[in-house]
């Protein structure tokens, strides 16, 4: 499950680039003590390096600074999934340094180590072992540091808060930066550290609000956008009206005769430039283009057939028993479709990016979640070498996946090479939906039986385009088949009419979407309880655990459904996360409108790092994941984008808010899994469950507008 | 067409020559260097751009310096006063109310005025105060608690 959950994550391959050494890298941070890390402790880690040629000497270090700080340099950034808190704590706990005195470097490429990017809920699972690992190595070599300095030997001396002390003294003591004074130490893991064992916690496992926030509220936090160099223009690039279309003829004479306007025209790429955003907005609309468009009838309507007609083979990615004997031996079969249109990432802030050229260094700061890839498209870009180029990413304004695609950074470089200044390229909202890289359009067949005794005895699970994350289920079914056919969110390639990528829980959302509704309509024939349905068929003990926990909180009281209470379960597994959610609906039968009015989450995540930014994650997701059930849904004519801003791509609102409520296991003893994604996965099904208990209605598609819940209900 | 014109800035008379057709939020962010706001839909949707003029919170996006002349303008920047963070921008901390922290200037400035009108508002009155502000992080419960409190910690004042 595991490896496919990697495989799922199907991004280019990259080499390691990583441009400085050691020594250099010494002579850079200054004095101090320095561990250098490799990521490549972990199993899981180790399937990764195998597929991505991982560097082989290190990708991380922390140095330890003669005023006592110590500073993380990671690859990872952030993007308010609060990992700049979470990483923290785990290093500052192995240390024995409060939290406060730990600063994070993230994602500059000149100053940390090669990293692939900051998506797939792995920053915690992948990277925090290692991460705790450094810090117990870097606590040992304080140990034998005050050990020759305080005369006392190593076993009989402790650490606390920034301190080396004598056990049987505590006024012999040194503090960390003491230690740090004047030295120039370089190790790399010894393999003689121990981590702390959970009930030795200080820091991990407890709540820290997140590190930022001062930031944040008073406006100071940069983001690319608010990046500015001298002599810097911002520029504005003619965009065509589809995706297909082909510029033929430009004029841009009005454009040329504003003030302080330049043009860059190279064939088909246009752009003007001026020292305000606003001015270069009114220049470009000032440009005169004719585009010529080629037919195609394609659209969000019957963009589904389109796919299942270009669908290629598909591959059987689990099965087990045999599914004619599962069909025959069953007493209700049962075949739906289920249907999830494409859907847009809509961050908050649209990709930006800032490109300087100075003499042969090139330096970017940009919204991305994919730093290092960056450099190498940027270098490609301008024909330089990856060595010359520095990406920094100042504070991201969300990502969900949509910003590991670095489109805006091509563009400033390029633009900066051709004018010969410092360029920034900041979308309008309008741009930001047309080059947005949608969650895929995605059909899921699914053909299942029960017996005469209401047991899952068949399930034929057919998933098109959404990709294979959490297509497989997790039932206890003797015959069962999960076939994937290929062109997921990442290769779905020229089925689709314009780009397609990894969206918060990538394919998770759509496949627990379809799983759990089929599972739900498979209870309702059995006639059982749809909580107790589910505990039947489960021998997955935290599955079952998740879900008794949320029903303890929800007040679950078994019934048959449809009871006319609009309660709904779904669950589901993603980043290696165990998630189960219930929901309460009320759904307004004249008008079709979903009001969502409680939801109910449980999941065990393993070790919680900080309780707190897991809980607002699982807030978050909840809260996000009301849009791709019941509104977004991109709307589309051949391959023109018909929703450009909020106005019509409807996002949650303060007025949809549910009451929600969180649950997370206590399982310190376990490893950190996902925290940024899983609970999302869930809202499909949820709600579609609860809707159905509601009215009776049943919603195959996703987002269950209120057109479509009317539509299901003529049908009740 | 370009003009010299004032209006006070943060407690401070500022004066700027623009054409005085361009937006307010574009002269704040690079003539005036003031990035606290920001750019979110450019059509007054999201509410991203929100700052206070003469204590209303208006969308930036949608105004012109023409509309401003004269007038108060506070935005994000301004809420600091001699160091001291204003009760909103703490209860925004305290409660981690915020994830990417883009949307969090306007929610901030949106409530701030919200606040002035409704001193003791009730959940449904949050709820619809800040209804036309867009998060996509999914911040919300924790904004209107933050909002909750700091209405408590304010008891009327501003």
């Amino acid at each position: 499950m595991e490896e496919r959950v990697i495989e799922d994550l199907e991004f280019v391959e990259h080499s390691s680039d990583f441009s400085i050494d050691r020594r250099d890298f010494i002579k850079l941070a200054g004095s101090g003590i320095f561990l250098f890390f490799v990521l490549g402790d972990s199993a899981l880690f180790a399937q990764e390096r195998r597929r991505r040629s991982y560097p082989s000497d290190f990708n991380a270090y922390l140095k330890i600074g003669e005023d006592g700080r110590v500073t993380l340099y990671t690859g990872k950034i952030e993007m308010g999934q609060g990992v700049v808190t979470s990483l923290g704590q785990m290093l500052a706990d192995e240390l024995d340094v409060p939290l406060e005195s730990v600063d994070m470097v993230m994602g500059d490429t000149e100053l940390c180590p090669w990293d692939m990017g900051t998506f797939g809920s792995m920053s915690t699972r992948f990277f925090g072992p290692p991460l705790r690992n450094a810090g117990a190595e870097a606590r040992l070599v304080l140990l034998e540091l005050a050990s020759d300095q305080l005369k006392v030997p190593v076993e009989n001396l402790k650490t606390e808060d920034g301190n080396v002390i004598d056990k049987s003294d505590s006024h012999h003591r040194v503090t960390y930066a003491e230690l740090a004074k004047g030295k120039k130490i370089a190790r790399g893991p010894s393999g003689k550290a121990t981590l702390k064992k959970p009930s030795e916690f200080k820091i991990m496992g407890k709540s820290f609000n997140r590190r930022d926030g001062h930031e944040k509220v008073t406006g100071q936090a940069k983001y690319s956008g608010d990046i500015k160099v001298p002599g810097m223009v911002y520029a504005k690039i003619l965009r065509p009206p589809s995706h297909k279309s082909k510029l033929v003829d430009v004029d841009v004479s009005e454009a040329e005769k504003m003030e302080g306007v330049q043009i860059i025209h190279e064939g088909d790429f246009v752009a003007v430039l001026h020292k305000y955003p606003d001015v270069a907005e009114m220049a470009l609309s000032k440009v005169r283009a004719k585009f010529e468009t080629p037919p195609s009838d394609l659209d969000d309507k019957n963009i589904f057939d389109h796919l299942l007609k270009v669908a290629p083979e598909g591959s059987v990615v689990a099965h087990d028993g045999d599914i004619d004997t599962g069909e025959k031996e069953s007493a209700t079969v049962v075949e739906e479709t289920y249907y999830d249109g494409y859907k847009a990432h809509a961050p908050m802030e649209p990709h930006t990016a800032v490109a300087q050229i100075d003499g042969k260094k090139v330096t970017v700061w940009a919204s991305t979640q994919t730093p290092f890839p960056a450099k190498d498209e940027v270098a490609k870009e301008l024909g330089v070498s990856a060595d010359d180029v520095r990406v920094i990413p100042p504070f991201l304004g969300g990502g969900f996946g949509g910003k590991s695609r670095n489109l805006q950074i091509s563009e400033a470089a390029r633009l900066a090479k051709l004018s010969g200044k410092p360029v920034q390229v900041a979308w309008t909202r309008k741009e930001e939906f047309f080059l947005d890289s949608f969650r895929p359009a995605a059909v899921v067949k699914i053909k299942s039986g029960i017996t005469d005794k209401g047991k899952l005895n068949l399930w034929d699970y057919r998933e098109y385009f959404a990709g294979e994350r959490g297509a497989e289920q997790f039932y206890t079914i003797p015959n069962h088949r999960t076939t994937v056919y290929p062109g997921g969110f990442m290769s779905g390639g020229e089925a689709h009419p314009f780009a397609t990528g990894p969206w918060r829980a990538p394919a998770n959302n759509t496949n627990t979407f379809a799983r759990e509704s089929q599972i739900d309509i498979m209870a309702s024939k059995a006639g059982v309880d749809p909580v107790e349905f589910r505990l039947q068929h489960l021998s997955d003990e935290k599955m079952k655990r998740v879900i008794k926990a949320a029903a303890e909180k929800f007040g679950w009281k078994p019934m048959r459904t449809p009871s006319g209470r609009g309660f709904g379960i779904a669950c589901g597994i993603d980043a290696g996360t165990t998630v189960a959610a219930m929901a309460e609906v009320e759904v307004n039968k004249t008008t079709g409108e979903v009001r969502v009015r409680r939801v109910v989450c449980a999941q065990d995540m393993g070790l919680a790092i900080n309780p707190e930014g897991a809980t607002i994650q699982m807030e978050g997701c909840i809260t996000m994941g009301l849009g791709y059930a019941l509104r977004e849904d991109i709307r589309f004519k051949g391959s023109e984008i018909l929703d450009v801003n909020f106005d019509t791509y409807e996002i949650p609102r303060f007025s949809w808010l549910p009451k929600i409520e969180t649950i997370i296991i206590d399982n310190k003893e376990a490893p950190p899994q996902g925290g940024g994604e899983p609970a999302i996965v869930t809202m499909g099904g949820v709600i579609a469950n609860a809707i159905f208990d509601a009215t009776g209605a049943r919603v195959f598609q996703m987002a269950m507008t209120p057109e479509r819940v009317k539509e299901a209900l003529k049908k009740t | 067409m370009e003009e010299t014109v004032q209006f006070k800035l943060n407690g401070k008379q500022t004066k700027v020559s623009v054409d005085i057709d361009r937006k307010l939020l574009w002269v704040l962010r690079t003539d005036l260097e003031q990035t606290g706001t920001k750019y979110g839909c450019g059509e007054g949707i999201c509410g991203a751009c929100t700052v206070l003029v003469n204590g209303e919170a208006l969308r930036s996006c949608q105004m012109t310096v023409k509309d401003i002349v004269g007038k108060e303008v506070t935005t994000i920047e301004g809420l600091v006063v001699d160091g001291k963070l204003h009760p909103l921008q703490k209860a925004f901390m305290d409660h981690d109310a915020f994830q990417c922290g883009y949307c969090t200037s306007g929610m901030i400035m949106n409530a701030y005025s919200f606040l002035k009108d409704h001193p003791q508002p009730s959940y449904a009155d949050i709820i619809a105060g800040m209804d036309d502000n867009l998060c996509r992080c999914g911040a919300h419960k924790r904004i209107v608690e933050a909002v909750q409190s700091a209405a408590k910690e304010m008891k009327g004042g501003i």
